[in-house]
């Protein structure tokens, strides 16, 4: 008897899950990102509104200004969902647990200069509570936004505030010791040049309107404060031998540039709907960059006493360029930085 | 001219790879083997390290292609950013 060996190709009937098939065809493979993203959020047969807003269902589009005919047509471009955020996750607190390690085994905290210490405790530190801020209004995000393509980047987004939070207390105690964080809470809360700041943040916890609080939060807030602190204030304690506080403030320097990647393509897409949104998309952050410069200039003016206006400015300018090619046409806007 | 080839393992990693690839060379073709693709291309085939991370929605190194490669042929000039397959030399 002979046998013949050969190989058979079978095509799976199926690339994908149907829902995802009725969008893309039946014959794509989907990615993993695309079968955790796509229609997860429920749309129908909601039993009860909620005692708190009858007007509305427990998910329900209309809790915005912004409308959009697909609400999953706005995409992560880093494509995360849980697996893919947790491992690009990890990866980034190896090394920042390494570059913290570095700096307490080699007593670098010691060679710092006492003023340029006294600076990052200063500027750094009272921002833990502007972090923790920042977990709640995506926390508000995730809750209140409609479509899993966003809500799920924004509790990633919430998660990631809560870490970044931490990484400033441990540069604190680093630095300093658990005094410090107290001293820094007593600074957020009563020294004059986080009032205005505070004030914008506390603000942003009683928006409605959980598109806005998008931009005011996660566009315009760190969209000026990250370059702010993280770039200019950080270039400023380099060059007076701070190197050590850069290594631990490396995290979240990555982290702005890839949340800007989800940020600009979602203010991209809804802006691209109709000229509606980008309407209001160009309102909200005219408004709330008007109150962020305000907000800001007095912790520009802290972190670097002679040049901080003009930084905040170039910053502020760079902004602008960046919301007007996203298609966010920002009404004119007064130079309020001084 | 005569043909260039590339052969990739069918995987969840190489299938942004392949689209890219596709999308960058509108004249190849695409030969479906169990567990395995084949890119042929008449004359000369360029795979793009920026399409790629689009797809991918994150940094690629273009050595990372090998960890999927089963088999190729032409003359290969490799950069930072492209990978060509032809028979120029």
């Amino acid at each position: 008897m002979q046998i013949d060996l050969r190989t058979v190709a079978i095509r799976p009937k199926r690339q994908t899950f149907s829902h995802i098939a009725r969008r893309q065809g039946q014959d794509k493979a989907a990615s993993r990102y695309q079968e955790a993203t796509l229609d997860l959020q429920p749309t129908a047969n909601f039993h009860y509104r909620p005692y708190w807003a009858p007007q509305f269902e427990i998910f329900d589009s209309r809790r915005t200004q912004i409308v959009m005919k697909d609400w999953y047509s706005f995409k992560d471009p880093r494509q995360f969902y849980y697996g893919t955020y947790t491992m690009a996750r990890a990866r980034q607190q190896d090394a920042a647990e390494s570059a913290f390690e570095f700096v307490e085994d080699r007593g670098l905290i010691a060679l710092l200069p006492e003023s340029c210490r006294e600076q990052a405790l200063q500027v750094l530190l009272p921002l833990r509570h502007l972090e923790w801020g920042g977990n709640m209004n995506n926390t508000y995000l995730c809750a209140y936004g409609y479509g899993t393509a966003i809500t799920q980047a924004a509790m990633f987004h919430a998660m990631d505030r809560l870490g970044i939070a931490q990484y400033l207390t441990r540069i604190g105690l680093t630095l300093s010791g658990p005094d410090a964080l107290d001293t820094a809470k007593t600074a957020w809360l009563e020294q004059a040049e986080w009032q205005e700041l505070r004030r914008y943040v506390e603000d942003t916890f009683v928006l409605d309107d959980w598109f806005e609080l998008l931009v005011a939060q996660n566009v315009v807030l760190d969209g000026l404060l990250y370059p702010l602190v993280y770039e200019a204030f950080d270039d400023a304690i380099n060059l007076q031998g701070g190197t050590a506080i850069s290594m631990m403030t490396q995290f979240m320097r990555d982290w702005k540039t890839e949340t800007n990647k989800w940020l600009d393509a979602t203010l991209k897409t809804a802006a691209a709907e109709s000229p509606d949104n980008a309407a209001q998309l160009a309102q909200w952050v005219a408004h709330w960059q008007q109150r962020a410069q305000v907000a800001l200039a007095p912790v520009a003016q802290l972190a670097l006493p002679e040049t901080g206006a003009a930084v905040l400015e170039d910053i502020a300018q760079e902004f602008s360029a960046r919301m007007q090619k996203l298609g966010v046409r920002a009404a004119q806007t007064e130079g309020v930085a001084a | 001219m005569s043909k260039v080839f590339i052969a990739l393992q069918t995987n969840d990693d190489t299938r942004p790879i392949i689209e890219a690839i596709l999308a960058d060379n509108p004249h190849a073709e695409l030969n479906e083997a169990p567990a395995m693709v084949k890119i042929d291309a008449e004359g000369s085939l360029t795979i793009h390290r920026n399409s790629i991370e689009e797809l991918l929605g994150r940094d690629f190194d273009l050595q990372e292609l090998h960890l999927h490669l089963i088999t190729l042929s032409g003359n290969i000039d490799e950069t930072d950013d492209e990978f060509t397959l032809s028979w120029a030399n």
